[in-house]
């Protein structure tokens, strides 16, 4: 266990500023430079750079790159369809969003 | 410990075939998968699936498992016999567990930890020698709406998995003081650096990451960026329009009712949700509430109302 001294209060937001290479961000999630590349060319994450060379991820993109793992691994799909899933996803989440302004009566007389 | 039922939690028999035991697993894995099913208890029961599936998708455990007997009952006590998993030979391990997404051991039940938790465990430790950075860690924290208003510093209990030296999992409670930043929404994460699992030799720690839920408020849902409140307004507040006192987490604001508003009128007050570069909106529903015919003073009322307003609530419905 490491030294757990608490200093002051600890913790950054999670942002989507790129400062992973793909060498850290394959590291980081245990995974091949192959299944990241094929997760980039999915569209699963999207680097900033124009190459792999220079590449720079978001720690948003290493939360996604283990949940688009864990659904490759946990449900047998692959990197195609967890694109899908997740796409599926993100639109059930935005119609649940839009259905909370319509799951009341009487609304809509007045936004 | 508990006797677990693994063709019952896949809903298999116990003759199934490899390939049913599969598509049992996938299925139920599909349904209950907590990246899928935000619903509280999809992830406990998600880890029983996958636990039941280890064992059972393996045919050298699925021997194993079936030769303790099936004489038990789910949630029975049970204590395997001496020596049982003796001439059973295993090949090692699972190529699943310990890579990438690495599941903490808590995952596993007590009667998965101690029949199989071992061989496993070698087979993690031998692969983590290739690394020299720590792991991430992940967790989920509720955390208070009204925080995410002003900012806050809050001390945070997680329950940490520690393998003891007799190889039995116990839980270890670690308390650390987070940061949390103003604006925050549910679905955020919150990195704490060098909070995850030392590096070996001279690597870096690992992570952690923190997954940020609201914690249920008792005036307040939040979506996305945005509030939402139920305010009760009387009935004459309702009829007659006005100003009314409404809450918000950043303080109380005056609200114009329109005259003639109906119960579940919505109103939005722009910017008054949860702050950022671009404030979410705070979304009213209005409610109306009404006084008790209690006394006779109310009834007065309320019997004046009847005689002198030519209302039928029910016209629409023909009666």
């Amino acid at each position: 266990m490491p030294d757990r001294k608490q200093p002051a209060a600890l913790g950054d937001l999670v942002t989507t500023k790129p400062e992973l290479t793909l060498a850290e961000l394959c590291q980081s999630c245990n995974l091949s430079k192959e299944l990241i590349t094929t997760y980039v060319e999915e569209g699963i994450v999207e680097p900033q750079g124009l190459d792999k060379t220079q590449w720079r991820f978001s720690r948003i993109a290493l939360i996604e790159v283990r949940r688009a793992c864990r659904l490759e691994r946990d449900l047998g799909l692959n990197a195609a369809g967890v694109a899908l899933a997740l796409r599926l996803m993100d639109e059930i989440e935005e119609l649940k969003r839009q259905l909370v302004h319509y799951e009341r009566p009487g609304i809509g007389d007045d936004l | 410990m508990e006797y677990k039922d693994y063709y019952g939690v896949l809903d298999v028999k116990k003759d199934a075939t490899q390939a049913e035991i599969k598509s049992a697993y996938r299925k139920l894995a599909r349904q209950y998968h907590p990246d899928l099913n935000k619903d509280e208890g999809a992830e406990d029961k998600f880890k029983e699936i996958g636990e039941a599936h280890e064992i059972l998708k393996d045919p050298e455990k699925r021997a194993a498992y079936d030769q303790l007997g099936s004489g038990y009952q789910p949630g029975q006590d049970f204590t395997p016999p001496p020596n049982w998993d003796a001439g059973f030979e295993y090949s090692g391990g699972s190529p699943d567990m310990g890579a990438a997404g690495a599941r903490d051991s808590t995952a596993y039940s007590e009667f998965f930890e101690d029949l199989f938790g071992q061989a496993m465990r070698e087979k993690r430790a031998q692969q983590a020698q290739f690394h020299t950075k720590g792991q991430d860690h992940h967790a989920k924290i509720l955390v208070d709406l009204d925080d995410v208003f002003t900012g806050a510093k809050r001390a945070i209990q997680l329950q940490v998995p520690k393998v003891t030296a007799d190889g039995h999992v116990i839980t270890e409670q670690r308390t650390l003081n987070v940061n949390i930043p103003k604006g925050l929404r549910a679905g955020q994460h919150i990195r704490l650096k060098g909070q995850g699992t030392p590096g070996l030799g001279k690597g870096e720690a690992g992570d952690l990451y923190l997954e940020v839920s609201f914690k249920p408020h008792p005036h307040y849902r939040a979506q996305g960026h945005d509030l939402y409140l139920d305010l009760p307004v009387a009935p004459w507040e309702a009829a007659l329009g006005g100003k009314v006192k409404a809450p918000t987490p950043g303080g109380s604001v005056d609200v114009t009712i329109p005259a003639n508003s109906s119960g579940g009128k919505k109103m939005r007050l722009k910017g008054r949700g949860i702050p950022g570069k671009t404030p979410g909106d705070l979304y009213i529903t209005l409610q109306i509430s009404l006084p008790p015919a209690s006394d006779d003073k109310a009834k007065k009322l309320y019997e004046k109302m009847a005689e002198e307003l030519a209302f039928n609530p029910r016209a629409k419905l023909g009666v």
